[in-house]
């Protein structure tokens, strides 16, 4: 009896200590705005395509706002919307669709918004040099032609796979990647002919792919919104970093980056 | 018969149950939240039975190539003296230490159609290794074989070379010795190596993903299923979860009972 | 040249030894713990590197260098060293197999050796269901069954019940005598030099210090181990040893009359019985640079108090002592 006791008390202890922690986060959202102190830091999550659009209004974002200093992390949509819902610490989220924020939104994440901030459409990049000669979106309907797309569990591959389905493709994408960059990672180092991925990302990676428009994309666009979290622990700062997105200047970033307006 | 000793001591208890905690929690929680209901839908489902039988393949071939080509290495690491044994001893260990997405990035740059290896291959002969079942088996084969090796290495020192003298003297060949003589000896070693090869190649997912690709029926393993679904389905990533976990378990048990209790204490026959 | 035995082995730091024997010879390998007797075995047999050279009937096993499996030996290692997943059967059968006999014919003969040691029904247990005795039998007729050219024999007899080893000792001299190869056995017991060999080599500190018939080197010990072993006291002295036995030895409390020039004083440091006498071990390290022995009768033993510390006068009769020169054969140590 004893000895089942002793083996309880670090259970329990542990489901304590665990609770406690848990319980410091919601106090965290609750008591806002007294860390205006030293540095704040203010934590971005955003989707993977945004990564080079928002290190630059971030970069923007510090020099209007002395001591403030931002935290952006890019992963896909999905994982970020998931994280969120789990009252992951952060203070904006920025998807690359709108069924990743409505998880957020689900799990009574958003404290503001969402706002749709920008559109992104599909394109087909091939490598520098063309090696495989893709000329056209329907190329990749060839026997030996090796593309990749994203997993359709991602908003770019939800696209992807509306685009082949309407097409009527026969040749099946060789790989479906977990997110647009590894993606265009596969494209990039010529392990596949070519590759579907956002406008924004071809863009991004101009000097390594030459890009195809697909006919009839801008049809299935992708929407960006952005919002607030619930767990912020400086919702001020987060909604001027939402609104600094959202300014003619975060607009014209956006828009250099290839993204399209809401 | 151990009350003589006295009661186990507190300072060992407490860490032991919060490790035995730390372990338990998460599985529990796991069976705790998992919508039963839609396993039988979920399981009968076409891409989880694909899933199922690619991981069942990929690992099982992973143990097949372990044994074809790891039992070798682990014997010449064990017997056999040359300069930079212990560079290489090092260099099968990497692996351990490694990423699993660094292991794919590094495959990819050896073996990728583009690779300094791969791009000869396709040169030569047309053919491509990524986008296959054979670049799975590769992938997990990277990061399962040090597990094997280690541990058949290991019993192979365990077990000495006496018997490989006594054998010689006897007139055997090192051929004839290590297979009538070192190799059974060795079997407790290359059966636990299998299993934590197998083990570490049905959780294998960053190597896989990033190497093979992810496609259902040909490179889609029930770890990258489960990670792509948890983007958007929580729920049903759950559920698969919880079949990979059976499924592991189950094999465990099974494996526990043939093999890793009675290979003690009878072993099998030669 | 010779049918037998001719090795000049050399193992640096470890062995330097000229051993000779004839075919069908039993040599005895004697000498304490580190003075290289296994060293010789094993390079007899290959398993260590060495330099000089090992002929065995007529033929060089040197010159080129044999690899083991080629050199014709038969091993019987320190311990036990039988297959421990293989039957008594597959064990002794396995030489044979390994040399190229086939399954049935190499059963059939590692049956009958099984059958000649005693252990042939046993030959379907593995060595872990053998007793130590059962289990040295097996090992010995897998030796014997590839008919070695050597035989090797590494303490056959230790870790075996005082019984079991005589019952072995003397089935070992049957099929010894049979034995048409040349046999070295490594051991630490006199009686197995004096019962078996026809020749004892004593090693010391990897030297041979001293080798000849059994009878000859027990009578003559050279080496303070050998002495021990045969049971001698042994003194080196100027102008050679002088060997007497315990039984010669006077003990006495007070300091003996007269002028005997054998006579030394010592404390006593160890009692064990040893038939029907006690055996005295006395520390005369300071009087006669070595210890020596002693046996007394259990009622002097009381009589006398001998317990460990006892002051005690030690003589012997110079008529019971007897005094040789250093052997001609006897290597200087360096």
């Amino acid at each position: 009896m004893n000895r089942r006791l002793a083996v309880l008390a670090p259970a329990t202890l542990l489901v304590a200590t665990l609770a406690a922690c848990g319980g410091g986060d919601d106090g965290g959202s609750g008591g806002s705005a007294d860390s205006g102190g030293g540095d704040t830091v203010l934590r971005v999550q955003a989707a993977a395509s945004l990564t080079d659009a928002f290190d630059q209004i971030a970069e923007e974002f510090e020099a209007q706002n002395e001591g403030v200093s931002v935290e952006a992390t890019y992963d896909s949509s999905g994982t970020l919307a998931e994280q969120a819902a789990d009252q992951a610490p952060g203070d904006v989220l920025a998807t690359a669709d709108e069924n990743s924020m409505q998880t957020a939104v689900d799990g009574d994440a958003i404290a503001s918004g969402p706002e749709v901030f920008a559109t992104n459409t599909l394109v087909v990049v091939v490598p520098a040099g063309n090696p495989a000669g893709i000329e056209s979106f329907e190329d990749l309907d060839g026997d030996d032609v090796t593309y990749v797309a994203c997993v359709d569990t991602a908003p770019c591959g939800a696209i992807a796979q509306t685009l082949i389905d309407d097409a009527g493709f026969t040749n099946e994408p060789a790989s479906l990647e977990p997110d647009v960059r590894a993606t265009l990672e596969r494209v990039v180092a010529d392990e596949a002919d070519a590759g579907l991925v956002y406008t924004t990302d071809a863009m991004s990676a101009s000097g390594d792919v030459e890009t195809i428009e697909i006919p009839g994309a801008e049809d299935d666009p992708t929407s960006y919104p952005i919002g607030v979290l619930e767990q912020s622990e400086d919702a001020e700062a987060a909604q001027a970093f939402v609104d600094l997105v959202l300014s003619d200047y975060g607009q014209g970033v956006l828009s250099d980056a290839g993204f399209g307006s809401p | 018969m151990t009350r003589g000793l006295g009661r186990p001591p507190l300072v060992l208890l407490v860490p032991a149950g919060i490790a035995l905690t730390l372990l338990l929690v998460p599985l529990v929680s796991l069976l705790v939240v998992t919508p039963w209901a839609r396993l039988p839908e979920l399981v009968a489902s076409e891409e989880v039975l694909d899933a199922l039988r690619l991981t069942g393949l990929a690992s099982l071939s992973t143990v097949v190539v372990c044994l074809l080509i790891g039992t070798p290495l682990a014997w010449v690491l064990a017997r056999v003296e040359f300069r930079g044994r212990s560079v290489a001893r090092a260099l099968v260990t990497v692996p351990l230490v490694l990423p699993p997405v660094v292991a794919g990035v590094a495959l990819v740059s050896a073996l990728g159609r583009s690779g300094v290896v791969g791009s000869v291959l396709r040169d030569a002969t047309g053919v491509v290794i990524p986008y296959t079942t054979p670049a799975v088996v590769i992938a997990h084969t990277f990061v399962a074989m040090p597990f094997y090796v280690l541990s058949v290495e290991g019993a192979l020192r365990a077990s000495g070379e006496r018997y490989d003298a006594v054998a010689a003297t006897l007139g055997a060949t090192r051929w004839t010795t290590f297979r009538r003589v070192t190799l059974p000896l060795a079997m407790p070693g290359v059966v636990a190596g299998a299993v934590l090869a197998w083990a570490r190649s049905l959780g294998e997912f960053g190597a896989t993903v990033t190497f093979a690709g992810n496609y259902q029926g040909i490179t889609q393993t029930m770890p990258s299923l489960i990670y792509q679904t948890l983007q958007n389905d929580r729920e049903t990533a759950q559920t698969l979860s919880i079949i990979l976990l059976g499924v592991s378990i189950g094999v465990l048990a099974l494996l526990r009972n043939r093999w890793l209790n009675a290979g003690g204490t009878t072993g099998a026959g030669a | 040249m010779s049918n037998g035995l001719l090795a000049r082995i050399e193992v640096p730091g470890r062995l330097a030894a000229d051993v000779e024997a004839g075919a069908g010879e039993v040599l005895a390998v004697i000498g304490p713990n580190g003075a290289g007797k296994t060293t010789l075995l094993t390079a007899l047999a290959g398993l260590v590197d060495m330099t000089g050279h090992v002929e065995v009937g007529g033929r060089s096993w040197t010159d080129p260098p044999l690899p083991v499996r080629d050199r014709r030996v038969g091993w019987v290692v320190q311990g036990q060293a039988l297959f421990p997943h293989l039957s008594a059967l597959d064990n002794v059968a396995f030489g044979l197999r390994a040399r190229g006999v086939r399954r049935s014919e190499a059963a059939e003969r590692a049956q009958a050796w099984l059958d000649r040691l005693g252990v042939g029904p046993l030959s379907g247990r593995r060595p872990g269901a053998l007793s130590g005795g059962q289990a040295q039998r097996v090992t010995i007729a897998r030796a014997l069954v590839t008919e070695p050219d050597l035989l090797l024999l590494d303490e056959p007899f230790s870790g075996l019940d005082v019984g079991v080893a005589a019952a072995l000792r003397i089935e070992l001299a049957a099929h010894l005598a049979d034995f048409a190869g040349v046999t070295l056995m490594v051991t630490h017991d006199a009686l197995d030099a004096l019962t078996l060999a026809q020749r004892v080599v004593v090693l010391d500190d990897g030297r041979v210090a001293q080798s000849g018939t059994p009878a000859d080197v027990a009578a003559h010990p050279r080496t303070d181990h050998v002495a021990r072993l045969v049971g001698l006291n042994v003194l080196a002295g100027p102008d050679g040893f002088t060997a007497f036995r315990p039984q010669d030895v006077t003990v006495s409390t007070a300091r003996p009359e007269g002028s005997a020039r054998l006579r030394w004083q010592g404390r006593v440091s160890g009692l064990t019985p040893h038939g029907d006498a006690v055996r005295v071990q006395v520390d005369t390290r300071s009087s006669a640079g070595t210890d020596l022995l002693a046996d007394v009768t259990p009622e002097a033993t009381a009589e006398l108090a001998l317990v460990p510390g006892a002051e005690v006068w030690l003589t012997v009769k110079a008529t019971a002592a007897r005094t040789y020169d250093r052997g001609p054969d006897l290597r200087d140590s360096p």
